[in-house]
């Protein structure tokens, strides 16, 4: 019937479209850009073929009884039922497909979990709602949050149009940079609920646990930029925090390195030198889009009973310590933001929230005074 | 026991109570089993509303007309409510009006423990949709309530865990009732290998009920602890483990799915055979299938967690366990298929909605083989490819069966006859819209759309935009079961209606034999058991 031979056309046009779909990025999954990446695309179209033989076996001759074996052509129903050996044969016969599955598969996970000899390790923090990134070989250490060209398009009614914006919610601020060619080993974790890190092309994902420790690993054959997302529920803005991964041949890998090594330098020194209010309250702007317009929203009005208005706030229009105590330790679901915002952009979003927003306190505070009070903050207080 | 049916047997029928006050007290298995069916057809509605909201925001990328906390919620709140409130009671109902019947019984074995069934799964699904009035909102964390997100739930969290325990509580004593039922009402000269395949399934159910429902009370009990009382059960600052929670949930959820799935199996075993003017092909063979599911269903949990960080000897036993599955459900569907066989097919409605979930239930069945594949897994995970299997799995299999089912029993139900016209125009409108709505989110999960978000990346868009129109129209078709449903109480076509009301039913099973509608005590003496081979 017009059923099973829609259902028929669907599965042939996937069979079909899969060779052309693949750049496409729309009807099958990708091959990737890794060994294991490719494995797990060759197990997956294995079976999907498996299953659509055993499809058009068992629909064909439905639609072959459903045509022929009915009462307005004239068959008469026959009584048979029970056959021993029939049902043993239609168990069996699966049995040894499942087997015959089975063997890549077990060769698959057995090559994917094998972490060992790896040539350098970064470590993956989830966080509500941006990914932390630590290269523990060489100590660079950044947060990669939703693009700002996103984020504004993103905001319930903003209006304007996804399409405008490149890579609409797959793009970050600062992307994870990685050489090629070389076995890298990722540990995960997460400050708050579980979070998961997934890279398409790489071929997996893995979910990021609070106090807990996961382990994989990839080596990526050819240079270029790859998207991934968050992948376990993780709050309102799971949609929003997305992966991007570039890899990169050695030498600009090296120089990308030095380059991240200086910059961080420079910024450890903007951290002790004076800053006008001016300032802080212009570079505060940003940091505030990013890291709390999308709960406390851009205007300040907050989520009445979820997420508290910072307009005409007693908390930022209050003592100034009492509130960086409270953005840096963090409240109920608010983030402890002491560990998460550098001295700068602290201090810049916290003079910034007082003096925007419709409020008009007045006053600011320092880098080097947020400086003074995380390094007071016991490093064994982090999730490891 | 047997004085009592003596006695029964002495008075002229004493009927059921009037008024509105019949329906609160009532502790017959025919008005307890339309108080479930009626419900479940309401929180169906409830549940669709939701998904309508969910397709609405999707339809395409960018935010127009939610914020995300509150697609959370939905998305959520639609799960329990289609799960919880829609397709267990749903069975449930079927299982009280039908098992009394096809076991030659006058009723349940336990009459007033079924009301309080009946009510409890009502307080519970009511408070369960209180929590969207309080402050924080409905529980935003998904169905499955993973810590530590559950945890940041508002005002909402100790009332969606209480109105757990309610409807767990029900569908324990729910559970209880079947299987006391099954075990001492059965006619005499019915053993259980006489016993017509909707029953057989639903006792494997109830035991099924009866062994994970308390597994579920005590895991959202241990995220009721950790969040006011203190303990640790999913915190490793305090020495636990949120994995932990995944564990005993998914140990509860797996076979969740399979209560949801085993009576559409019974079902569709009841009306292929008599559409195709032919027993059973392998009635003992669905048995033991039917089992060996259902055991299997225990020991497969963590393919649920295949991305957690279990160790490879684990993932590789959970991939294992879960591909073995297919085997005893591959040969029911062969069963189903040899039913066919050289039959002489009819396709009334209920047919045609059973020839469906055949099919497209198995397609269901191929995208879990591929998800059991654990390496595989590790791209297929949480992303719309998941979303597009358990909906296939649900939607044209449970939910499809459930309408053939009413389709099926209503004139029995009733003694009216519903309109086929209209029967079938909700079929094709149904089949064919179901698949624009799910087909599509295969392609979206391949192509990396994870799941559980509200907006998405442009390359998506097209897709969604179909998925969500299909959404619409299945959604809208569902208006013509309810008109249906009505209308059919209310009179028909007026077509007269007999007890057997489909060509040699009575062979098949025993609620034909009665008058339709059935009097109100069904069977006061036991009747002639139907042989094995005419199932």
């Amino acid at each position: 019937m017009k059923k099973t031979k829609q259902l028929f056309a669907s599965l042939v046009l996937m069979a079909l479209g899969l060779g052309t779909a693949q750049a496409e990025y729309t009807l099958n999954l990708m091959r990737g850009v890794t060994k294991v990446s490719n494995d797990i695309y060759d197990l997956h179209m294995l079976i999907l073929w498996i299953c659509i033989f055993i499809g058009i076996g068992v629909f064909g001759t439905m639609f072959y009884s459903i045509y022929h074996h009915r009462k307005s052509r004239g068959h008469k129903a026959e009584q048979f039922h029970e056959n021993t050996a029939v049902e043993i044969v239609w168990t069996i016969i699966p049995t040894l497909i499942l087997i015959g599955m089975a063997i890549p598969a077990t060769k698959a996970m057995i090559e994917l979990d094998d972490v060992q000899e790896s040539e350098m390790s970064i470590k993956v923090t989830g966080h509500q709602w941006k990914w932390e990134y630590e290269y523990l070989d060489n100590g660079i250490h950044f947060f990669s949050s939703l693009d700002e060209g996103s984020n504004k398009v993103r905001q319930v009614g903003s209006g304007l149009d996804p399409r405008s914006v490149p890579n609409y919610l797959l793009n970050v601020d600062k992307p994870l940079v990685i050489p090629t060619k070389k076995k890298i080993r990722f540990v995960f974790t997460s400050a708050d609920v579980i979070h998961s890190w997934w890279v398409p092309d790489l071929g997996w994902k893995k979910d990021t646990n609070p106090g807990f420790i996961n382990e994989s690993w990839t080596s990526v054959d050819e240079p270029g930029t790859y998207r991934g997302q968050c992948t376990e529920l993780c709050g309102k803005d799971h949609a929003f925090m997305p992966i991007v991964v570039i890899a990169m041949n050695e030498p600009e890998y090296n120089a990308w390195v030095e380059q991240q090594k200086a910059a961080a330098a420079a910024e450890a020194g903007s951290a002790s030198k004076e800053w006008t209010k001016e300032d802080l309250v212009a570079k505060g702007k940003s940091v505030y889009e990013t890291s709390c317009a999308s709960c406390h929203m851009p205007d300040g009005a907050g989520l009445p009973g979820t997420f508290p208005a910072l307009t005409a706030s007693p908390v930022v229009t209050g003592d100034i310590n009492a509130q960086v105590k409270l953005v840096s330790e963090g409240k109920g679901m608010m983030p402890a933001f002491g560990k998460v915002l550098s001295a700068v952009d602290f201090a810049a979003v916290v003079t910034y929230t007082r003096n925007g927003l419709g409020n008009s306190v007045g006053d600011s505070i320092q880098p080097s005074a947020i400086q003074a009070l995380q390094s007071g903050t016991p490093v064994a207080d982090k999730n490891e | 026991m047997s004085a009592v049916v003596a006695e029964h047997d002495d008075h002229h029928d004493h009927g059921p109570a009037k008024g509105l006050l019949r329906w609160v007290i009532t502790t017959n298995h025919k008005d307890i089993g339309t108080l479930y069916l009626l419900f479940a057809l309401a929180m169906f509605f409830v549940g669709g509303a939701m998904a309508m909201v969910i397709r609405a925001e999707l339809f395409e990328p960018g935010m127009q007309f939610v914020n995300p906390q509150f697609f959370n919620s939905m998305t959520t709140m639609h799960a329990l409510v289609m799960v919880f409130g829609a397709v267990m009671p749903a069975f449930v109902g079927l299982a009280n009006w039908m098992i009394p019947m096809m076991i030659g019984a006058p009723d349940m074995a336990l009459p007033r423990m079924n009301n309080m069934s009946f009510w409890m799964l009502v307080a519970g699904v009511l408070l369960l949709a209180s929590t969207l009035f309080m402050e924080g909102g409905a529980p935003a964390s998904g169905w499955t309530l993973y810590p530590p997100l559950v945890l940041q739930t508002g005002k909402a969290l100790p009332f969606a865990i209480f109105s757990v325990h309610l409807l767990g509580i029900s569908s324990i004593m729910g559970a209880i009732n079947i299987i006391a039922t099954i075990f001492n009402m059965r006619a005499p000269g019915m053993t259980l290998m006489k016993m017509p395949m909707f029953v057989w399934t639903w006792l494997i159910t109830a035991f099924l009920l009866i062994a994970i429902m308390p597994v579920f009370a005590g895991a959202v009990t241990m995220l009721l602890t950790d969040r006011f009382f203190d303990t640790s059960f999913f915190d490793a600052a305090g020495g636990g483990d949120p994995v932990l929670y995944q564990h005993i949930f998914w140990f509860f959820g797996h076979p969740e799915v399979y209560v949801m799935i085993l009576p559409t199996f019974g079902v569709a075993s009841t009306i292929i055979p008599v559409f195709a003017r032919k027993p059973l092909f392998g009635y003992s063979s669905m048995v033991y299938a039917t089992s060996a599911i259902a055991f299997l269903s225990f020991i497969v949990w963590a393919h649920h967690m295949f991305t957690v960080g279990m160790p490879i000897a684990g993932e590789l036993y959970f991939m294992y366990a879960t591909m073995l599955i297919a085997i005893p459900t591959g040969v029911k569907v062969f069963n189903w298929t040899a039913t066919m066989w050289k039959g002489s097919m009819t396709f009334e409605t209920p047919m045609l909605f059973s020839i469906a979930f055949v099919v497209l239930f198995t397609m269901g069945g191929f995208t879990g083989l591929m998800m059991s594949v654990a390496p595989v897994d590790f791209q297929y995970h949480d992303t719309y490819f998941i979303v597009a299997h358990f909906h296939y799995t649900l939607v044209p299999a449970s939910v499809f069966i459930l309408m053939a089912a009413g389709y099926f029993w209503l004139p029995k139900w009733t003694g009216h006859m519903y309109d086929e016209r209209i029967g079938r125009l909700h079929f094709w409108l149904s089949v064919i819209s179901v698949n624009v709505l799910f087909f599509p989110q295969h392609f979206l999960g391949l192509a990396g759309m994870p799941r559980r978000i509200p907006d998405y990346a442009v390359q998506f868009a097209d897709w969604n935009m179909i998925s969500s129109i299909g959404g619409f129209i299945f959604g809208a078709s569902q208006l013509l079961f309810l008109y249906i449903v009505i209308h059919t109480i209310k009179g028909g076509t007026g077509e007269k209606v007999t007890g057997e009301v489909w060509e040699d039913a009575a062979k098949h099973s025993l609620e034909w034999t009665l008058p339709s509608p059935p009097p109100y005590h069904s069977f006061t003496t036991p009747p002639t058991v139907i042989p094995t081979e005419h199932i």
